[in-house]
C-alpha cells in the first residue's frame, strides 16, 4: 500500500482545487490569454508547495495564490510592450481579479465553467484535455499529472505546452457553448472526467505516495460541474457512477496492495453511506427522464452494490441494463461486459462464443484476453487460458492489473 | 481571426465512378457550391478556389541545395486536397460550425497574423 498522505498534503490539495480553477478562470477573463493565465497560476501553486510546508498554510490561501500569480503575471508582461494595457489592469487594483475577494464571486461560477469547456475542447487531443483540466481547473502540478498517467514529466509538460499554444494560436474560445452545441460538448467533458476517474480508480493502492487522489478529484470535478450546470442527467449519472465505485474502494485492494476482484471482496468493507448517497444521486438523475450511458452504468454499479453476497447478484437485471446501453450505442467494450454478466446466467460456453466474436474488434484490448482466460478456465481449457492471459499481460499497462495477471499466471 | 479551410477530395475521376457513387459525388459537389455561395454572401469567405486533381500536380522540391521538379503532389497520402477557402470568423468554434456544413472532410488551419510586423 502506498504511504498515506500527510495532513498538510491533503489540506494543500483541498486549497488548490478550490482556488486554482477560480483564479485561472478570472485571470483568463482579465488577460484574455489562456496560456499566460494558466502558467502564472501554476507558478503560484509551485511556490506554495515550496513555502507552505514550512510556513504553514496562510489564513487566506486564495489571496496568497492570487497575489503570487498576479506578481508573476506583472513580471512576465513587463517584458513585452504590447501588453501595456493588460499590465495596467493588473497593477491598478489587487482585487481586479475577483479571486479571493468576496465581491468578485459573482462571476466565479461562469469563469470556471468556461474554463472547463475550454480545457475539454474537442479540437485538443483527449489526453491533453485531461491534463489541462487537471492543471487549470483542479490545480494539479505537471509532475503529479505525469505520475498519475505513468508518463515522464518532460512528455507531459510537452503535451500541455502544445495544447496551450493551440488554444491561443487557433483561437479556441473561452466560452460556455450554447444551444445545440451543449450536448455534444458536455459529452466531451464527461468523457474527460470519466477517463481521469478510471485512471485514478484502477491504480488506487498501486500508486506510491501520490499527494492527490485522481479518483477523488474526478468526483470533485463532477460535483463542481453539477453546481455550475445543475440538472444535467448525465452529469448526475457520472457522479453516481463514481460514488458507487468509490464506495467499494476499501475492499478493492488487499494489505499487499494487490487487486481483489468483485467476487472475492469483503463486502463489509463497502461504504454503505457512499452507496446510499450514490443511489440518491442516481434517483435524482432518473427523475429527469433522459437516460444515458453514465446513468445506465451507474445503475449497473448500484445492482452490484445492493447485492449482499456475490451469489445474490441480480444478473438478469444487469444483462437488461447492458442491453439498454447497447441500444444507446453499440460498443464492443459494453458487449464484452454484457458477455461476462451473461456467463453468470447462461454459463461460460455461451459467453465465450460472444467474447470470441469480439476478438477482432477488441484484439488490442487487454480485458478481452483476460476475460477469455477466465471463461476458458471455467470450462477447463487451462492451456488456452494461459495463452490468453499472456496476451493480456502484453497489452496491459496498469501496474495493479498487471500484477493480478502475473499472480494468476504463476498459479 | 482568419483560417484556411482545406477541403479533402476531388472530382477528378468522378466520371469513372459507378452510377450510384457518381450521383452521390455530384450531389455533394452541388452542396459544396451552395456552401460557397452562402458564406461568400455573408462575407465569411475572403477567397477560395477549387483545385484540379493530384494527377495535374507538379512538385518543386529542394534537397541539399539541389532543386528537383517532379510529377505529383508533395504529400504522399490517400487524402487529396481538392480546394481551399480563406475565412474570417470570430473563433475556432465558428470555423468548426462552418466546416460541419461542408459535405466532406475539412482541415482547419489558423492563419498567422503578420499585420503587426511592420509596426514593430
Amino acid at each position: 500500500m502506498g504511504q498515506t498522505r500527510s495532513v498538510t498534503d491533503e489540506a494543500v490539495a483541498a486549497v488548490f482545487r478550490e482556488e486554482a480553477g477560480r483564479l485561472t478562470g478570472a485571470l483568463v477573463r482579465v488577460l484574455g490569454n489562456f496560456d499566460l493565465a494558466e502558467e502564472v497560476v501554476q507558478d503560484s501553486l509551485v511556490a506554495a508547495l515550496e513555502k507552505w510546508p514550512q510556513q504553514g498554510i496562510p489564513d487566506n490561501p486564495g489571496a496568497w495564490l492570487m497575489t503570487t500569480a498576479r506578481r508573476r503575471a506583472i513580471d512576465l508582461l513587463r517584458r513585452d510592450r504590447r501588453y501595456a494595457e493588460k499590465l495596467a489592469l493588473l497593477e491598478g487594483s489587487p482585487h481586479a481579479l475577483g479571486a479571493g475577494a468576496p465581491e468578485g464571486m459573482a462571476s466565479e461560477a461562469d469563469d470556471r465553467l468556461r474554463l472547463i469547456f475550454t480545457c475539454c475542447h474537442p479540437a485538443l487531443a483527449q489526453e491533453a484535455q485531461v491534463a489541462l483540466t487537471l492543471r487549470a481547473v483542479a490545480g494539479f502540478t505537471t509532475p503529479e499529472i505525469a505520475a498519475a498517467f505513468l508518463v515522464s514529466e518532460a512528455t507531459m509538460a510537452q503535451r500541455i505546452v502544445r495544447a496551450k499554444r493551440k488554444i491561443v494560436a487557433a483561437h479556441i474560445p473561452y466560452r460556455v457553448p450554447q444551444g445545440e452545441e451543449v450536448a455534444e460538448r458536455l459529452e466531451a467533458v464527461l468523457a474527460v472526467l470519466y477517463l481521469m476517474f478510471n485512471e485514478g480508480y484502477l491504480s488506487r493502492g498501486a500508486s506510491v505516495g501520490m499527494r492527490r487522489d485522481l479518483a477523488e478529484d474526478s468526483l470533485w470535478l463532477g460535483r463542481l460541474l453539477d453546481r455550475l450546470m445543475p440538472d444535467q442527467p448525465e452529469v448526475l449519472g457520472l457522479i453516481a457512477l463514481m460514488q458507487l465505485n468509490l464506495a467499494r474502494s476499501a475492499a478493492r485492494f488487499d494489505e499487499a496492495g494487490e487487486i481483489v476482484l468483485l467476487p472475492d471482496q469483503d463486502r463489509s468493507l463497502w461504504d454503505q453511506d457512499a452507496i446510499a448517497a450514490g443511489t440518491r444521486v442516481l434517483e435524482r438523475a432518473a427523475m429527469l427522464q433522459s437516460p444515458g450511458p453514465y446513468q445506465l452504468q451507474a445503475a449497473i454499479a448500484a445492482v452490484h452494490a445492493e447485492a449482499r453476497t456475490w451469489g445474490d447478484t441480480d444478473w438478469s437485471q444487469i444483462v437488461l441494463l447492458y442491453d439498454a446501453l447497447l441500444r444507446l450505442s453499440d460498443n464492443p467494450v459494453v458487449r464484452l461486459n454484457r458477455a461476462v454478466a451473461l456467463s453468470h446466467l447462461a454459463g461460460p460456453e455461451a459467453a465465450l462464443g460472444e467474447v470470441n466474436d469480439l476478438a477482432i474488434t477488441l484484439g488490442e484490448y487487454h480485458l478481452l484476453h483476460s476475460t477469455r482466460a477466465e471463461l476458458l478456465d471455467q470450462i477447463g481449457e487451462r492451456e488456452q487460458a494461459r495463452q490468453a492471459r499472456l496476451r493480456a499481460l502484453e497489452l496491459c499497462q496498469n501496474p495493479a492489473e498487471r500484477s493480478l495477471l502475473e499472480r494468476k499466471l504463476s498459479r | 481571426m482568419k483560417y484556411v479551410l482545406l477541403f479533402g477530395g476531388t472530382m477528378e475521376g468522378a466520371d469513372q465512378l459507378p452510377e450510384e457513387h457518381r450521383a452521390a459525388a455530384m450531389a455533394d459537389y452541388e452542396k459544396s457550391g451552395q456552401w460557397f455561395e452562402k458564406y461568400t454572401r455573408s462575407g465569411k469567405i475572403l477567397s477560395g478556389e477549387e483545385l484540379r486533381g493530384p494527377t495535374t500536380a507538379t512538385t518543386v522540391s529542394r534537397k541539399n541545395g539541389k532543386v528537383t521538379v517532379t510529377d505529383g503532389p508533395f504529400i504522399e497520402s490517400k487524402e487529396v486536397i481538392g480546394g481551399f477557402a480563406v475565412i474570417d470568423v470570430a473563433d475556432l468554434d465558428e470555423a468548426i460550425a462552418m466546416a460541419k456544413e461542408w459535405p466532406g472532410t475539412v482541415e482547419i488551419r489558423p492563419v498567422i497574423d503578420h499585420s503587426q510586423d511592420a509596426a514593430r
